[in-house]
């Protein structure tokens, strides 16, 4: 990746519901020469926001799956000693429980087992009306390896990316697991948006640690902040000596979630807001490119 | 009884309901299974009592009998296990803790090795709710064996609030599995609609019988109303949106003690559970 020209954003959270998506969103529409990529392939809703027609769709593969058949099956039960997923009861394979290890398939001495790529989701290559790609992803309920799926988007993306555009916008799954380390590979910035919460205080702590450990520098946008004003003083308190700086404040305010009501971005529902966040991406534009 | 509390989208209110009805039920035990992000200790403010380590088995190689086979990187589905020919390379964040590199080892020179993922803690309220939740460890990438971990900590006969993860993947799964009854919460929004379609989607799948509480409700938000009355779904409590809750729910403060109708509010959610979850018992 040495001979990326562009930059590679991404909101993230920890906390779930702060306005990472809203966030994303506006930042999206302002940015020039871009993709974007939503994430939070559990709970995508960037599309939700976004008018897209999709170019291409594709199946993902996320692992295999172990299947018994009967027919061929002695019930010696070994299988089910050795699945430590509880995947196995009374010779057939629990597919929600199966983690794909090949441990029962291998074993069998009946070779009664198959094991098999199994498709545990799709994802869309889309095209915006500026003609950006964007990208979304849908995991089929109650499917593993979301990060997997998440490295797999932004390997597609990134091969769309090379001279052709400025920015990557990821807009993040909430928490600070498999699919968020998955989506900081490659990062560049980090834009965290949170809450003046006691539960949002804590869950950015959380995240700011796992930035540490991927090196990633990272500013924060503390929404809703009038809901609790002395929460929102403990969180610029707490990031001053992290070296964190605050790129706003934004208030509450239900014409965010009018917006999200009739499907539009913030910037395209409520031209003040237009305004506010030009100048936070040029913000973020500054700090990036400096 | 196991009540779990879940939704697709973050920030709905899963731990808010989750605490509410652990706080109204006499001797609940709350389990905080959101190991990536665990917030009901804010809002319940349990006394812990103990904390321990928790561990995932990892493969540890013993040079002295291992001849660089390759075995090992051939039966690790995950890609964990690299032969470098002078060395066997643990990338432990993909190892998923199976076991089969250890049992097809022809030398037996594989043992497996505890390495910690996080820390599961026990505590309870001034009000006895027994508390439990875990810390996946920062870094660790999988939290579906520690959420195993952390459910499986209480053994007994009372009743289970399980607060669960958001999304709809393996942790969310993991989560709501073998539970008698399954609280959606969802929210009078787009997404807040989107993603409850999703979490009902794995509901079904695993056949957990499930209701659905608005949460943030807001009436001119009709979509969301119209699905649940042409699917005949079972809405069991709409919760208003208001500035007195957002406010006591930002400092931290337990609901069902600061907001007097919240309380009413959990009570009646609980009765309709029970009557959910005795119909099923007796149909």
């Amino acid at each position: 990746m040495f001979d990326k020209k562009y930059k590679q954003i991404v909101i993230l959270s920890g906390k779930g519901g702060t306005g990472k998506t809203t966030v994303a969103t506006a930042l999206s529409e302002i940015a020039e020469d871009k993709i974007i990529i939503d994430a939070d392939v559990d709970a995508a809703n960037m599309h939700l926001v976004f008018d897209y027609y999709i170019n291409s769709e594709y199946d993902y593969y996320g692992g295999k799956k172990a299947e018994i058949n009967s027919d061929r099956c002695s019930q010696c039960g070994i299988c089910e000693s050795v699945c430590r997923f509880d995947a196995i009861k009374d010779f057939k394979v629990n597919r929600t429980s199966c983690e794909g290890c090949g441990f029962c398939f291998r074993i069998c001495p009946d070779s009664a087992i198959s094991f098999y790529e199994s498709k545990s989701g799709v994802y869309s290559e889309c095209e915006l009306e500026d003609q950006s790609k964007f990208y979304f992803a849908q995991l089929l309920a109650g499917e593993g390896n979301s990060g997997k799926l998440v490295s797999e988007i932004k390997k597609k993306a990134n091969g769309q990316a090379k001279g052709k555009v400025n920015w990557i916008i990821v807009d993040g799954p909430p928490g600070i697991g498999c699919p968020v380390n998955a989506s900081l590979s490659g990062a560049d910035f980090v834009v965290i948006v949170t809450e003046p919460t006691q539960s949002g205080l804590h869950d950015l702590k959380r995240l700011i640690n796992l930035l540490k450990i991927f090196k990633i520098p990272s500013s924060v946008i503390v929404n809703k902040f009038d809901i609790n004003i002395e929460m929102s003083k403990s969180i610029e308190e707490y990031l001053k000596p992290e070296g964190i700086s605050v790129l706003a404040k934004i208030p509450f305010d239900k014409q965010f979630i009018k917006a999200i009501q009739n499907s539009k971005s913030i910037i395209e529902y409520d031209h003040t807001y237009g305004k506010r966040f030009k100048i936070i991406w040029d913000d973020i534009q500054k700090i990036i490119l400096n | 009884m196991v009540i779990s509390i879940a939704s697709g989208k973050g920030g709905t209110g899963k731990t808010t309901v989750a605490c509410g009805l652990a706080s109204v039920i006499n001797e609940s035990v709350y389990i905080d299974c959101d190991v990536e992000e665990p917030n009901g200790h804010l809002l319940l403010k349990p006394g812990i009592l103990k904390e321990e380590p928790s561990y995932k088995l990892i493969p540890k190689i013993n040079y002295e009998s291992c001849d660089f086979c390759n075995k090992c990187a051939e039966v690790c589905e995950f890609n964990a296990l690299l032969n470098l020919k002078s060395e066997i390379y643990l990338i432990d964040e993909l190892c998923h803790s199976c076991g089969a590199c250890t049992y097809f080892c022809p030398q037996k020179a594989i043992t497996e090795a505890n390495k910690e993922n996080g820390k599961i803690r026990i505590g309870e309220t001034s009000n006895n709710i027994l508390f439990y939740d875990a810390y996946l460890k920062v870094g660790e990438a999988s939290a579906a064996p520690l959420i195993k971990k952390v459910k499986n900590a209480y053994k007994g006969n009372k009743t289970v609030i399980i607060d669960s993860p958001p999304g709809t993947s393996c942790s969310m799964l993991e989560s709501v599995k073998d539970s008698d009854f399954c609280v959606l919460v969802t929210e009078s929004t787009p997404f807040g609609f989107n993603d409850l379609k999703l979490a009902i989607n794995v509901l079904r799948q695993i056949k957990i019988p499930y209701g659905i509480v608005i949460n943030k409700y807001d009436e001119n938000y009709y979509l969301l109303d119209e699905y649940i009355q042409k699917n005949k779904l079972n809405l069991l409590l709409k919760i208003p949106f208001r500035m007195d809750i957002a406010e006591s729910y930002s400092k931290g403060e337990l609901l069902t003690e600061t907001i007097k109708d919240y309380r009413i509010m959990m009570l009646e959610l609980l009765e309709k559970i029970k009557t959910e979850i005795v119909e099923k018992e007796y149909v």
